[in-house]
């Protein structure tokens, strides 16, 4: 119950951890099944109609349930110490963002149950996606599980930007702010300028498969293309969404264990604000093939390679943070600096994917697949495990095992290469992708083992990491408040795990890297920005969770509300849109429940902070 | 985090009560961000509507279909309730609960009339001109733009009713007046995206 209505950052960041860690494991084993179909020419392990569902639903968990969610928990657990807050600027948001997304996403995953996961592909282009090509209601969990999955993001990302505007510590100015807090505060920017897109491009595909709308059936006058162009204009700044806090976490993680400054601190934080500027600027690159004409595909393609520049500073900035640093081999810098090379292979296929010409030729084949992969598993999910690694210590007050942590490392990193190393042959030589087998003898048979093989180490890695979870989790919270000893920013002045109200007293900032610049001046703590007071804390609360199952409850009404049901009393709630009415009602219940009763929240009193 | 209660507030209201504390700094930030993010969720349905406008697949068109004394009527009501939802927020600014509630319910009374005449409108399309949601896709980007809005100048006269009764609860204190002048934003924004469909579907669809 305590964590149902649990409303404090750090909380929720690992109820984010929990369920994005879940989500991600069922992608993972969808990417298994998936490997083992393709493992041979002409298996049968799977069937075509399953394992349409399989690749639709990997690619779907992984970027909305996977890794956003995670992102999020290193956020949430995160961005409110770094920049010297007592919490998040809207804790009450904070709880609904994450329960919409829980709930969207079981909604998605019902579907496995429910009559037939989605089936069109992660990107669910029409009219693949329209009631004609995909009858079941597969399609239908894809548009509403992620519309509400989708709302918990927007919420989370207007957070944050209200959090880091108003509540940076005095003296934080923003060119003092640690690269992950500049990361989560544009990632933010994107995700409320890119999220909206996509809702839109929900509704018309929801409209169009339940009430019968014509947005994309060129027969009574609609456009397919028009999805793609919503599709893109959201789906590409997403990759952003998710690179930009996988290159914050590299900038905290390399400086702290090369004992040295962020090098280009100012730079890194201007070609952060260039790579999402122009991730706004390139969604066309996905569709160089739909026919947009040579002058579209030629301003696409240049712009495209525009965003290598940016990217190109932020690698140069961490060679140039290591060298002649004091390295420290630990597990999270080894996932950070295997992060550099992997992450600028999947950058240089990508400048090769830009260039028009030669994406007529890659296009649609495994060379895409090995591009993408290298820059999501092999930038973001290496990222994501130097930041949980690094920060564990500080979310659960354990220090997770070296010894596994190194184990997780190299099987990870190795089974990735082996994985996705060799389709970028393949799909030079011609294997498509999205078709589940291939013919004999084309030449793909021992790369697709290798490929197999290394997705099964993949999975080996994770298992011990899992393992490393469990075995730290049996043991005592002894964590030092600065366990790595060379911590540079504010999370590493309090306790490991901090108080609920994270700050006793508001540090006062005096420069970047703000713990280091104490550390240098010889002092052990930072100096107070006021005196010791009383602390206003919010009150936990069950309406985020409440508002989170009106609006599933109203998903699923909507959902079957042109269906015909074999009995009556189920044809009749649904058919009146008398289940959807419940749960919008439980919803809106719950809004005015909130805006009626005036949550003043509580106080913690300077004898008890002293107490302690 | 400081929080004044509403006590506090009553005999000495600050100048401007939607910003005294940090949670109504925030909370007005906040909804700037949020306009920003409603701005691209329009800018979407706009962008959806002008590639569809002409697609009208044999049925009605947006030249037979729209009759625009009706439509600038339903203008006029929207943009004055703009108007009453400003004198609103300036009695809010000067301490005069009474007359904020006054303007508020202006602001409600006009606002319903708006809907009202939209519904008539969409009621007139359904029955006697055979323009529904799957005739054609011109038809659904229109219904689903101007639906949106609709649904939106809805929410909202829902909201301000609801803080209209708050108001009179609780009295006008640093903790209502934020909600009160977040409300007044949205029903700005909601008044600028009207312009917007008066112009690109209403004139664009009889003159363009």
């Amino acid at each position: 119950m305590d964590w149902i209505t649990t409303v404090d950052h750090k909380k929720i960041a690992i109820l984010y951890l929990w369920a994005g860690g879940f989500f991600f494991g069922i992608g993972g084993l969808e990417a298994i099944l998936i490997r083992i179909q393709l493992i041979k020419p002409m298996n049968t392990f799977l069937d075509a109609q399953t394992f349409n569902e399989l690749i639709t639903m990997h690619g779907t968990t992984m970027i909305f349930l996977g890794v956003m969610p995670v992102i999020f928990a290193l956020m949430n657990a995160i961005i409110p110490l770094q920049i010297g807050a007592r919490d998040v600027a809207f804790p009450f948001l904070n709880a609904l963002g994450f329960w919409t997304f829980l709930f969207g996403g079981l909604l998605l995953n019902l579907s496995w149950v429910m009559g037939g996961a989605p089936d069109a592909g992660w990107t669910a282009y029409t009219p693949l996606s329209s009631t004609t090509y995909s009858a079941t209601h597969g399609v239908d969990f894809y548009t509403i599980g992620l519309q509400i999955a989708g709302l918990g993001t927007l919420i989370g990302g207007i957070n944050f930007l209200a959090t880091i505007i108003t509540m940076r510590a005095p003296g934080m100015s923003y060119m003092r702010m640690p690269m992950f807090a500049w990361a989560t505060f544009i990632t933010s920017a994107i995700i409320l300028f890119a999220f909206p897109a996509i809702t839109v491009g929900l509704v018309l595909l929801t409209f169009d498969r339940i009430l019968g709308a014509n947005f994309f059936n060129p027969e009574t006058g609609g456009n397919p293309v028009l999805w793609q162009h919503i599709f893109w204009i959201f789906g590409h700044p997403e990759v952003y969404i998710l690179i930009l806090p996988a290159f914050g976490i590299i900038s905290e993680v390399i400086p702290t264990f090369s004992r040295k400054r962020l090098f280009g601190y100012s730079s890194m934080v201007f070609a952060t604000l260039l790579i999402a500027f122009l991730g706004f600027m390139v969604w066309a690159h996905h569709m160089f093939t739909t026919g947009l004409g040579p002058v579209a595909n030629a301003l696409f393609s240049v712009s495209t390679m525009l965003i290598a520049v940016p990217t190109g500073i932020k690698i140069f900035n961490w060679l140039f943070t290591m060298w002649g640093g004091q390295v420290r081999f630990t597990t999270p810098n080894l996932f950070a600096v295997g992060f550099i090379p992997t992450f600028t292979m999947g950058g240089v296929t990508g400048v090769m994917l830009a260039s028009a010409p030669a994406d007529f030729q890659f296009h649609d084949t495994y060379f895409v697949v090995a591009h993408f992969h290298y820059v999501i598993v092999g930038g973001l999910v290496l990222g994501l495990f130097a930041g949980l690694h690094y920060w564990w210590p500080k979310m659960f007050g354990r220090m997770l095992s070296e010894t596994l942590g190194k184990w997780t490392f190299w099987t990870f990193i190795i089974g990735f290469h082996l994985t996705f190393f060799v389709q970028h042959f393949l799909g030079l030589m011609g294997m498509q992708r999205r078709v589940f087998t291939y013919l004999p003898n084309q030449q793909f048979d021992t790369l697709n083992l290798v490929s197999t093989v290394g997705a099964g180490l993949m999975g080996v890695g994770m298992l011990i990491f899992l393992w490393n979870i469990y075995i730290t989790s049996r043991k005592p919270a002894d964590a030092a408040d600065d366990p790595w000893e060379d911590g540079r920013t504010l999370e590493w002045t309090i306790s490991s795990p901090p108080p609920e109200y994270n700050f006793k007293q508001t540090p006062l900032v005096r420069g970047i890297d703000a713990f280091w610049k104490e550390k240098l001046a010889g002092h052990q703590a930072m100096t107070p920005s006021e005196p010791v007071g009383s602390i206003h804390m919010p009150s936990a609360t069950l309406l985020p969770f409440l508002m989170s199952v009106g609006i599933f409850i109203a998903g699923l009404g909507f959902m079957f509300s042109r269906d015909t049901f074999g009995s009556d009393v189920l044809g009749f709630l649904f058919n009146n849109y008398i289940v959807t009415g419940l749960g919008l009602v439980i919803t809106f219940g719950s809004m005015l429940l909130r805006s009626l009763f005036d949550d003043h929240g509580w106080h913690i009193e300077p004898e008890e902070l002293e107490g302690r | 985090m400081t929080t004044v209660h509403a006590e506090a507030g009553k005999s000495a209201l600050p100048h401007e009560p939607e910003k005294a504390t940090l949670e109504g700094r925030n909370k007005v930030l906040a909804f700037w961000l949020f306009l920003g993010g409603e701005a691209v969720l329009f800018g979407t349905l706009f962008a959806t509507f002008l590639a569809l406008r002409n697609s009208t697949n044999d049925g009605p068109s947006a030249a037979e279909l729209f009759h625009l004394p009706l439509v600038a009527a339903a203008t006029f009501l929207l943009l004055a309730s703009s108007l009453t939802s400003v004198f609103a927020i300036q009695a809010m600014h000067r301490n005069k609960p009474a007359e904020l509630r006054n303007w508020l319910i202006i602001t409600v009374v006009l606002g319903a009339a708006f809907l009202g005449l939209e519904i008539y409108e969409f009621s007139v399309y359904v029955r006697h001109e055979e323009f529904g949601m799957t005739t054609s896709a011109f038809s659904s980007a229109f219904y689903t733009l101007v639906g949106f809005h609709g649904a939106h100048v809805a929410f909202g006269i829902v909201w301000i009713a609801i803080l209209i009764g708050q108001l009179a609860r609780k009295g006008l204190t640093v903790v209502t007046a934020p909600k009160i002048y977040v409300s007044a934003m949205y029903w700005h924004f909601i008044d600028v995206v009207w312009v917007f469909i008066f112009t690109v579907v209403y004139l664009l669809g009889k003159v363009g």
